[in-house]
């Protein structure tokens, strides 16, 4: 058997029983990036002599009885993560030749931990979108069927862990960009409550929902790699005085007896009829392992989509200021400072990106800022009053993950408000800031399924516990 | 309610987005489309709801006040498109 089968927590126990070397495992794996990555385009950057180069400074740490459970393991980074002296483009123009003076907090603590980073991943153009086609560079192709989309935005990070390039990947999530293209690809995706994993080199899409968060082939290894990024970084003053995600009770949750919420309204019409089967006959299986569960009313989701595409692209509008091609990146030559701004935005943003600013910056302007932003904040605030009633009495809210499965490329590009339907079920996470996991839990037209499971905010371990337990009870 | 084609123009204007004429014309369809779409959150009653900008809210964060070193010049101006001596090259925003 080949080494890129193994997961995270299997290759580390053969790197610390010394049956292989990370130098071996690291080479396996740009092995199979060089064999497949042209079929898949996962990959945006990969340079293999910096990642044999870190893999053999993880082998001594590993000989000096040094390291954790990650050195060595192989991991891809969304190309919107900061990562000192390599290219870093979030898929765009604009942000060409750019190499980040600094690491992301979270890929410094990697690179601290041994972790061995085997390329930069592709991405929507600054992480905005649903399907990996608003790549300048091509979309990514899904691995169970390469005429379909992996989902977006972390497309790019969601195939190479699907398709066995990296047993791990690093992807932000701001409205399900590492949720919905892992339930598209079968693998798992986590991302932690707004605030327990550090901001700082992520380049910023929407500040106030946006978050890193691990993709994995199983529970395990995602929770691995949640609990190496967590942790409170000054240097991000929205994260949370919290400390590391905890894994000391990851394995040790059972299904008897925990309380279930089944929102009607993500099982609604708007879902697909493959899609809702599946995940409601995952859900017996686990009402049959003793779980209890109870059908429930959120009735703000129904607004989520409108919510979030005001919100975000307010936000985004605002922070995509600072491309300006004054500091970093190519500069167009207009008339005068603003001409040449304005120029150097104008060719060098792709189409969806613009659209977001357009949206962001008319929802902002006078006149519009009371009905579109501050209602839309309104609505903000009831959904997730509404969501912290309900962790009142349950223990956590599952749902699909995304309503539909992996659709084919090019069958939603031409229609923006159809795509940013797909988003139903993951936005009211990071309006409310809740930690939320998509695990597999079937097939629907043989393409994989999510289970999405949602808890109360700092509920990160209790939410990996019984991911866990799910993923155990749906296995057996 | 529907954006006239001045409206796109004065929003790109804001945005500092320099767009083609058909561009403008996709984006004023755009738009329309999805403010039109985006009338249903007036149908919600958030009467009792106090707008929330953030997530977790946290307050007063301070941090100690502590000399660190930051970016050193070379490093900051590495990927400027335009340098000189040792400063960011821009075009001229006030004219004399």
């Amino acid at each position: 058997m080949s080494l890129t089968e193994l997961t995270a927590a299997e290759l580390s126990a053969k790197l610390r029983s010394r049956d292989v070397s990370a130098p071996e495992i690291a080479r396996v794996h740009l092995d199979r990036i060089a064999e497949r990555d042209a079929e898949i385009g996962a990959f945006l950057s990969v340079e293999p002599e910096l990642t044999l180069a870190q893999a053999e400074n993880a082998q001594r740490m590993l000989d000096r009885g040094e390291g954790g459970r990650l050195t060595g393991v192989p991991v891809a980074l969304k190309d919107n993560l900061s990562t000192v002296g390599t290219p870093t483009t979030c898929a765009s123009l604009i942000l060409e030749g750019y190499r980040p003076p600094f690491d992301a907090t979270a890929v410094a603590l990697l690179r601290a931990a041994g972790a061995v980073f085997v390329g930069k991943t592709n991405l929507d153009e600054f992480a905005m979108g649903t399907s990996t086609e608003n790549s300048v560079f091509g979309s990514t192709r899904n691995p169970w069927d390469l005429t379909r989309s992996p989902g977006g935005s972390s497309g790019g990070s969601a195939a190479a862990v699907c398709d066995h390039m990296a047993p791990l990947a690093l992807g932000s999530d701001t409205g399900g960009s590492i949720r919905q293209p892992a339930a598209l690809c079968g693998i798992v995706g986590f991302k932690p409550t707004y605030g327990r994993v550090s901001r700082y080199g992520l380049v910023a899409f929407a500040s106030s929902l946006d978050q890193i968060g691990p993709l994995g082939r199983n529970v395990e290894d995602a929770a691995l790699l949640a609990h190496a990024i967590s942790g409170h970084d000054p240097t991000d003053s929205t994260s949370l005085p919290d400390s590391q995600i905890d894994l000391s009770g990851l394995k040790g949750g059972a299904l008897r007896g925990l309380r279930l919420a089944a929102p009607r309204e993500l099982f609604g019409e708007a879902c697909h009829p493959g899609v809702r089967e599946c995940v409601l006959s995952a859900v017996d299986r686990l009402r049959a392992e003793g779980a209890e569960v109870a059908e429930i009313s959120l009735p703000s989701i129904d607004y989520g989509v409108t919510t979030y595409y005001i919100i975000a692209p307010a936000e985004a509008s605002s922070n995509l200021a600072r491309f300006d091609g004054l500091r970093y990146g190519p500069r167009l030559e207009g008339e005068g400072h603003v001409g040449t701004v304005a120029a150097t935005r104008g060719r060098l943003f792709g189409h969806e990106v613009k659209a977001r600013i357009m949206i962001g910056t008319y929802a902002l302007s006078a006149g519009y800022y009371d009905a579109y932003y501050v209602r839309a904040q309104q609505v903000r605030a009831r959904m997730t009053a509404e969501f912290e009633h309900a962790f009142g009495e349950f223990d956590v809210i599952v749902s699909p993950t995304s309503p539909v499965v992996a659709f084919p490329l090019g069958e939603l590009s031409h229609d923006p408000l159809a795509l940013k339907m797909l988003d139903l079920c993951t936005i009211p996470a990071n309006m409310g800031g809740f930690p939320a996991i998509s695990l597999p839990c079937g097939l629907s037209e043989g393409l994989p399924v999510g289970l999405q499971i949602v808890g109360p905010i700092r509920g990160d371990e209790r939410v990996l516990q019984i991911a866990y337990a799910v993923e155990r009870a749906l296995a057996g | 309610m529907s954006i006239s084609l001045d409206e796109v123009q004065h929003v790109a204007r804001l945005a500092r987005l320099d767009l083609e004429p058909e561009e403008l014309l996709a984006f004023q369809a755009e738009l329309n489309a999805l403010l039109g779409h985006f009338q249903d959150i007036q149908a919600l009653d958030v009467s009792e709801f106090e707008p929330r900008p953030h997530a977790v809210v946290l307050h007063d964060v301070f941090g100690d006040d502590i000399a660190r070193p930051g970016l050193d010049r070379e490093d900051a101006l590495r990927n400027a498109p335009r340098t000189r001596a040792g400063l960011f090259l821009v075009p001229t925003i006030i004219e004399d």
